[in-house]
């Protein structure tokens, strides 16, 4: 029996535009995420599934229901949760190099263990040579992988994944999605991955939760029973291509749904 | 080479058109003393040691008056960004005083302090203040909620966010500001002492001008455009140095 890393029970969260009427993201959503689960989250634009990660982020403040990581309760960030936007989120002032250390600046260890573990992780995510490089003078990919980095040597117990590689090029997120494997692979971290792909979200993850139009509830769960470890080799399959078209018809449905046509 | 030939070449026009247009009377000589007269001008008032008496009493104040108007416009600036009751009760104060023009309140400064350092100081300080407060709180009410969120994720906290990442941020718009209020400071410095001072650049152009010595004046005049413009490249070259991960 795995144990349960993840919890959110009846979370319900409503934003309120400067100028405009509230809009309710979530409603009583309750999910469950297993220890070192690879679960993604799909659905159509606007349907909650960022503010999901930012309320276990603890960056929105949660307005009704509870979400516990190992049973304690989320009320604001820390770096037990780990998190990757898409936009990157660099500290552009920083090098690659000061910006990996940033996450350790606060943890017991001396200078040398500091820059040795974030070396070791500038490696990992094939950065060597770029140290010293500033967050401008990079890729899109390469600033992705350094964000990666940036929050792997924290060693957070629960990393949040908020469409990752929404802002790269197709041949650059297909590399950087075997990467994430690999290294996943290496530290079966408990991961939620939001995502629009769906081809991105069967590749990846254990489960993948589909979530309804506005406001933002579960709609299926579709468990990916492909073996592991994987690449890119597993989209080649008969079961992939079935995954894929599944969620795919069920994420359409609610897109239909949330820009206004009938299903 | 040929580039900075092209650049400089209609400075140097406009020199020899000076030159010429006052040594053939074509404009009087009291309108516009020849170029060549005020540079003598100005080496005998170098050389007797009367400008830099003045230079140093105007840049003093100037320094002065921007030092103090970073400090607390920045400060301020920060503190009403991250403080929605500091912003409430500022913020109204804020905006009656940003149209005023600043040069309007030089007399009645003058009429407080008096015609030492102070005033000139003050009026330089109230100047500079709006620019740099409207340049901090910008760069900070700008800073992206990513950044923040990934500061505090990894471990920093709220006051850590605040030095770490929303002030660092928040950098190019206060070093924007404070540039603008470089340029303000100059003319409020001259300004001021034009009206309240017994010594300082502005006080020694006014004072030549005054006495009929039109080459010193315009020699006085020669040494403020050529403290502001260097003021103004030091500063560009700070600006540039300090925000040099931006230009990969």
């Amino acid at each position: 029996m795995t144990k349960t890393k993840i919890k959110f029970e009846n979370v319900e969260f409503t934003y309120i535009p400067p100028n405009g009427k509230p809009v309710r993201a979530l409603e009583r959503l309750s999910l469950d995420v297993s220890e070192n689960e690879f679960v993604s989250i799909v659905g159509p634009s606007g349907c909650g599934k960022s503010t999901l990660l930012y309320l276990l982020g603890g960056f929105l403040p949660l307005e009704q229901g509870e979400i516990t990581v190992d049973g304690r309760k989320v009320s604001k960030p820390g770096p037990d949760r780990g998190i990757v936007f898409q936009h990157f989120a660099l500290f552009p002032w920083k090098t690659v190099r000061q910006n990996v250390l940033y996450g350790l600046e606060r943890k017991t260890m001396d200078s040398a263990q500091r820059n040795e573990l974030a070396q070791k992780y500038i490696d990992l995510v094939k950065l060597t040579g770029f140290e010293d490089a500033w967050p401008a003078q990079l890729s899109g990919g390469m600033k992705q992988r350094v964000a990666i980095a940036r929050t792997l040597v924290t060693d957070p117990d629960v990393l949040l994944m908020d469409e990752p590689f929404g802002a790269l090029d197709a041949q650059t997120r297909g590399i950087l999605q075997e990467e994430l494997l690999a290294i996943w692979g290496l530290t079966r971290k408990t991961v939620l991955f939001v995502t629009h792909d769906v081809h991105e979200a069967v590749l990846l993850s254990d489960r993948v939760i589909v979530m309804s139009a506005r406001p933002g509830r579960i709609k299926t769960t579709v468990n990916i029973d492909l073996p592991r470890p994987r690449n890119s080799e597993v989209t080649r399959s008969q079961n992939f291509a079935g995954y894929c078209d599944e969620i795919w018809s069920l994420v359409r449905e609610e897109a239909l749904v949330a820009s206004g046509v009938k299903a | 080479m040929t580039k900075v030939a092209i650049r400089y070449a209609p400075i140097g026009l406009i020199v020899i058109l000076w030159e010429l247009s006052s040594r053939t009377g074509l404009v009087s000589q009291d309108v516009l003393p020849a170029f060549s007269d005020v540079m003598v001008r100005l080496w005998q008032l170098s050389a007797d040691g009367e400008m830099l008496v003045h230079v140093s009493a105007s840049l003093f104040r100037i320094t002065c008056g921007l030092a103090l108007g970073i400090v607390v416009g920045s400060t301020l600036g920060f503190l009403l960004a991250a403080s929605i009751t500091a912003q409430r009760l500022v913020q109204p104060t804020l905006t009656f005083l940003y149209p005023l023009p600043k040069s309007a309140l030089i007399p009645v400064i003058i009429i407080w302090l008096g015609f030492g350092n102070s005033a000139q100081i003050m009026v330089i300080f109230l100047g500079s203040l709006l620019p740099i407060v409207l340049g901090a709180y910008n760069g900070a009410k700008g800073v992206e909620n990513t950044l923040i969120w990934s500061a505090r994720s990894l471990g920093a906290n709220a006051i850590e966010t605040e030095w770490h990442v929303i002030i660092r941020a928040a950098l190019p718009d206060l070093l924007a500001g404070i540039r603008v209020a470089l340029a303000l400071s100059f003319v409020l410095l001259i300004s001021s002492e034009m009206v309240g001072a017994q010594r300082g650049m502005g006080f020694l152009v006014a004072f030549l001008g005054d006495g009929g010595d039109y080459a010193g004046m315009f020699a006085g005049a020669f040494v403020i455009s050529a403290i502001g413009f260097a003021a103004d490249r030091a500063y560009l070259a700070l600006y540039h140095h300090l925000l040099r991960y931006r230009e990969a």
